[in-house]
């Protein structure tokens, strides 16, 4: 039953989030949100899908958490929460509840907490995924990864993190903290770093997902805007980012008939309203370089100059040698490679697969076969995406002697 | 509310630094150190503070076995020890790394943060 299981993922971070805050307890929460599930599996074939999914899981999961607590009263004090909390309070589809989500991303990805825990916990409590998918999702057993959450929420419970939205001094630090966690997901998705697929669309629709939800939640936050326009944008062009033997097919490459149209609109809308704001930070100045990719029909229609000028930009917020060496790409385009290749090799990224990939084209480009044959190994041994690889296989192998 | 004990540790590299500093140096941080405590009671955050004389002080009792067994120095050799800490009250933890914060540029070290396990329940 595919629409049960898409209804439970959108509704499981509501769901939650809602017994989160009513029992202060997340693993109660978690645990009454599956079992809810569980009814739901028996009884949606056979009822049919209610009219409010959400608000019938989650009066479900708070019976069965109250059931869970009245069990437990006689070993613990908690019996005396479940009293004082139960009632019959119907669901609630926006005000308090949408709260609820927003305190419980701010919970799971509070900066006290491992950034690899944060991910995970998001994906898990938010997200809806389970310890197993998240595992395989980055590549660590199964064991390791439920350890790895059980003990945030061991954290949360014994440090007291608390279940609320931060203070407005320190709410742009942590918005920052919970777009870093949402960009790393949707990267994990869209360039895998290593395993044998590629692409893993179920993590990109999933940051994409959350990131709606923080912007429906902080509609003024211009980098929430920023970064859900920037991860548009890049999703759009997925579908022509692969070729059918699964090799990588660059951006100057891609049939751009197979762009999601509607994806590249929405994502340039976005860009246009948060950048008239006049804040523009990271995450917006990369979908502004984005929506300036895809405002070219034709590779050879881009705007390198705006696209040059937005990269010099973004380096002077955050000043980092990949910002520079995505900024002499677009050098390359108006000056030639060999500009480019000067400003390049001037940059300490020995050890980042990119920058050895972009050296070996600009090589490739002024006709210096065999260093850029070199420089393409050194990728190629750096690489942990099998469809990269085979792009850079292939490239270094189409060399001239 | 709950207590969280907030740490500041010491390694040889900051006990280098700390035997260069001059009075001056030392009177400031003492003031800040002063400072901050006078902020933590007054804000009704505090329940206890101290100091701690240099790990050499430090004696070992180990009465696990069939007799006390006394011994010199640290029970371990560790690169990083306590120096001093501060035992606060706040509403979450949240709140203690307010404190934390604040310790910290005070005493111009880390500060690590425990919570304290709850009590019992009665």
């Amino acid at each position: 039953m595919e629409s049960l299981e898409r209804v439970y993922r959108e509704e499981f971070g509501r769901v939650v989030a809602s017994l989160t805050r009513r029992f202060g307890d997340l693993d109660v929460a978690e645990d009454a949100a599956g079992e809810a599930l569980l009814v739901a599996l028996e009884r949606w074939p056979v009822d049919g899908v209610p009219a409010n999914p959400g608000g019938w899981l989650t009066t479900t999961a708070t019976r069965k958490a109250i059931d869970r607590l009245r069990r437990e009263s006689h070993r613990d004090a908690k019996h005396q929460a479940a009293h004082m909390l139960h009632d019959d309070t119907p669901h609630e589809a926006t005000g308090v509840v949408e709260d609820d989500r927003l305190r419980l991303i701010f919970t799971c990805c509070h900066p006290a907490l491992a950034p690899e825990a944060r991910v995970a916990l998001t994906l898990r409590l938010l997200g809806g995924l389970t310890v197993p998918e998240i595992a395989a999702a980055f590549l660590v057993p199964e064991t390791t990864m439920g350890q790895r959450i059980t003990r945030a929420k061991r954290k949360i419970a014994a440090a007291h993190i608390p279940y609320r939205v931060p203070c407005a001094a320190d709410l742009p630090a942590r918005v920052d903290a919970v777009l870093a966690v949402l960009y790393l997901v949707f990267n994990e998705g869209y360039l895998s770093t290593s395993g044998d697929a590629p692409l893993r669309e179920d993590l990109t629709a999933e940051a994409i997902r959350l990131a709606r939800i923080l912007r429906g939640l902080l509609p003024d936050a211009t980098e929430v805007t920023g970064l859900l326009a920037l991860m548009l944008l890049i999703d759009a062009r997925r579908t022509a980012r692969l070729a059918p033997g699964g090799e990588l097919i660059t951006l100057a490459e891609q049939d751009r008939s197979r762009w999601d149209r509607a994806a590249i609109d929405e994502g340039h809308a976005l860009v246009r309203e948060c950048l008239a704001l006049g804040r523009p930070g990271r995450y917006q100045l990369l979908a502004a370089i984005n929506a300036v990719h895809t405002d070219a029909r034709d590779v050879r229609d881009t705007d390198w100059s705006q696209i040059a000028a937005l990269y010099t930009q973004l380096a002077g917020i955050d000043p980092n040698p990949i910002v520079a060496l995505n900024r002499a790409v677009a050098i390359a385009e108006l000056d030639g490679p060999e500009v480019a290749l000067a400003l390049v090799d001037a940059l300490p990224l020995d050890a980042y697969h990119a920058w050895h990939a972009t050296r070996a084209d600009l090589l490739r480009r002024l006709g210096r076969s065999e260093e850029a044959r070199a420089a393409y190994d050194r990728a190629l041994g750096l690489s942990d995406n099998a469809a990269e690889a085979a792009y850079l296989s292939r490239r270094r192998d189409q060399l001239g002697g | 509310m709950s207590q969280y004990f907030l740490a500041v540790n010491h390694d040889p590299a900051d006990e280098a630094r700390m035997a260069e500093m001059t009075p001056a140096q030392m009177q400031e941080v003492f003031a800040a150190v002063d400072a901050f405590n006078t902020e933590v009671k007054e804000q009704g955050a505090w329940v206890f503070a101290g100091g701690l004389q240099p790990i050499e002080m430090s004696t070992v009792v180990d009465n696990t076995g069939a007799q006390p067994v006394i011994t010199d120095g640290p029970y371990a050799e560790s690169k990083e020890y306590l120096g001093g800490f501060w035992v606060i009250e706040a509403p979450d933890l949240d709140g203690a790394l307010v404190w934390a914060q604040k310790g910290s540029k005070a005493c111009a070290g880390k500060v690590e943060v425990r919570p304290f396990q709850d009590e019992p329940e009665a």
